[in-house]
């Protein structure tokens, strides 16, 4: 790999892709203090000794262990969804090879994790079945590139499992399946709908992402996208602010609770966006992110990180 | 608590019930889909004493080698729908007495437990490090270099697996009933509620 020169204001791959194995590890092994306050939340609401109890109780002991051994919280590691801010270039202090280059760092990073065991080789040939061990291939890792102002990269990664990712779900309304109108309130059935069907087996209590307009694939693509926020966050709008409390209160009275065993604590989170659309369509989106919710990220500057995120 | 001690006999396994929590020790056998398509399609025999009143674990860990040494570094359960297509003749075929999983099974399992005498244990979703620990020996491997390490099949000897029954040898499901539980509140929110 060439190493740019500093007065060309490039930046060296190695420090980059030290940075980008550091982030992999952080992703699968620490899970972010606002996961874990909501977790403890939701033990405090639970009754002593009550089987949503123990069981939140025994996911905080894991969460604990995982960090401490540095190993991942979930043998699933899920697939890799990297958000990549880049500068634009003039002010660009470049990686080689711009986007590219930066993909080429990312699949070296997700190899030597699988060696480091921060990753399970996680990847498989959709036609022949087989896994690719420490490789990617096309559609793993994701990766979603964008520019920004600053001078800075920005790198932002979540881990999305695949039983969670298995509930998630799509509704065009209107539709008659759950009643739902194109409306706010019909938007309200949809989600709650979602959280029905999804019982416990996105590994509840879980997160959700929403989504309301878009097209089918910019729909599913920005629900993902609300899992970016932070769970103590407020919606800055209003009207979308009501309506997350208002779903996050009624699916914790569906007595669903951890792993659909019963309780209080089926969701930790609700976060919903919209996008315009055109008139024909009109899509509620909703990723379902089990309580296993690894996110990280960081601020690149330099040669060094100017800030770990989350 | 209900302390079992792996294989359970099928005097045992009618004990249990639907909401058990339960403590599992003794040997448990990891098993995804590619394992029990090929369970059922070879009809290997020499699988027959290994689960005969065994326990199979839907399971893809991450293992590490050390020196001789196999290691189980991540060990949670995986999404139990998956095997659904094969359980029942698993059952059937091999006379398997518990599943460990996730997420529940299906009515074609919940009828094979019914008539085979067996129970499938819900193991919490994520729960790597926890239940990684609780494996305390690596006993053999098969299939390892055919099917490569999470679809393998890991012979597991286990200390305390902490587990709950959440179908029983006696058709009850609490995935069904929380499934309907839940659905009569939804129902009610639905007409009442709104924003
Ligand atoms: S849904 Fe999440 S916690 Fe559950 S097994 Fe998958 S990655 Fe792990």
């Amino acid at each position: 790999m060439q190493v740019m020169k500093k007065t060309d204001r490039g930046l060296s791959n190695k420090n980059l892709l030290n940075t980008f194995v550091e982030l992999i590890r952080r992703a699968s092994s620490d899970l972010p203090v606002d996961v874990v306050t909501a977790i403890k939340e939701g033990l405090l609401t639970e009754k002593r000794n009550s089987i949503a109890y123990k069981t939140l109780q025994m996911i905080l002991k894991n969460i604990k262990l995982a960090k401490e051994k540095s190993l991942p919280m979930c043998q699933d590691t899920g697939t890799p969804v990297f958000y990549v801010t880049l500068p634009n270039p003039p002010l660009s202090p470049f990686v080689k090879g711009g986007c590219s280059g930066i993909r080429g760092i990312i699949n070296q990073a997700i190899k030597e994790s699988v060696h480091k065991l921060y990753l399970r080789p996680n990847i498989v040939d959709t036609l022949t079945g087989k896994n690719l061990g420490d490789r990617t291939g096309p559609g793993y890792p994701v990766i979603n590139f964008e520019e920004w102002e600053k001078d800075y990269i920005k790198v932002i990664l979540m881990l999305k499992g695949g039983g969670c990712e298995n509930v998630g779900t799509q509704y065009a309304l209107p539709d008659s399946r759950v009643n739902a109108g194109r409306d706010l309130e019909g938007v309200r059935r949809c989600i709650l709908d979602a959280v029905h069907k999804a019982q416990g087996r996105g590994c509840s209590p879980g997160i959700l992402g929403v989504c309301i307009g878009g097209d089918r694939v910019s729909s599913y693509e920005e629900s993902k996208r609300q899992l970016l926020r932070s769970l103590d966050d407020r919606n800055e709008n209003p009207v979308l602010g009501k309506l997350e409390q208002s779903i996050m209160k009624d699916s914790n009275r569906l007595g669903i609770g951890p792993m659909g065993f019963g309780g209080k604590t089926t969701l930790l989170g609700v976060k919903i966006g919209s996008l315009c659309r055109i008139p024909p369509s009109y899509f509620v989106s909703v990723t379902y992110m089990c309580w296993a919710y690894r996110r990280r990220g960081f601020e690149y500057e330099n040669e060094k990180v100017r800030r770990w995120l989350y | 608590m209900v302390i079992l001690n792996s294989p359970i006999s099928k005097k045992e396994v009618v004990k249990l019930r639907a909401g058990d929590t339960v403590h599992l020790n003794g040997i448990i056998v990891t098993a995804r889909d590619v394992a029990h398509k090929y369970l059922i399609e070879k009809k290997p025999k020499e699988y027959k004493k290994l689960l005969k009143n065994g326990v199979l674990y839907h399971c893809g860990p991450v293992v590490d080698r050390v020196g001789k040494k196999w290691i189980i570094a991540a060990a949670g359960p995986t999404t139990s729908m998956r095997q659904e297509p094969y359980t029942a003749e698993v059952i059937r075929e091999y006379g398997v007495s518990g599943i460990i999983g996730k997420g529940g099974m299906g009515d074609r399992t919940l009828e094979a437990l019914k008539k085979y005498k067996a129970v499938y244990f819900h193991a919490i979703g994520g729960l790597a490090q926890v239940l990684a620990e609780c494996v305390v020996d690596v006993k053999d491997v098969f299939m390892l270099k055919e099917f490569g390490s999470p679809e393998a099949m890991w012979v597991l000897d286990v200390r305390d697996f902490p587990v709950t029954i959440t179908m029983d040898s006696h058709g009850n499901s609490l995935h069904k009933t929380m499934y309907e539980k839940s659905g009569a509140i939804l129902n009610s929110l639905i007409t009442k509620g709104g924003l």
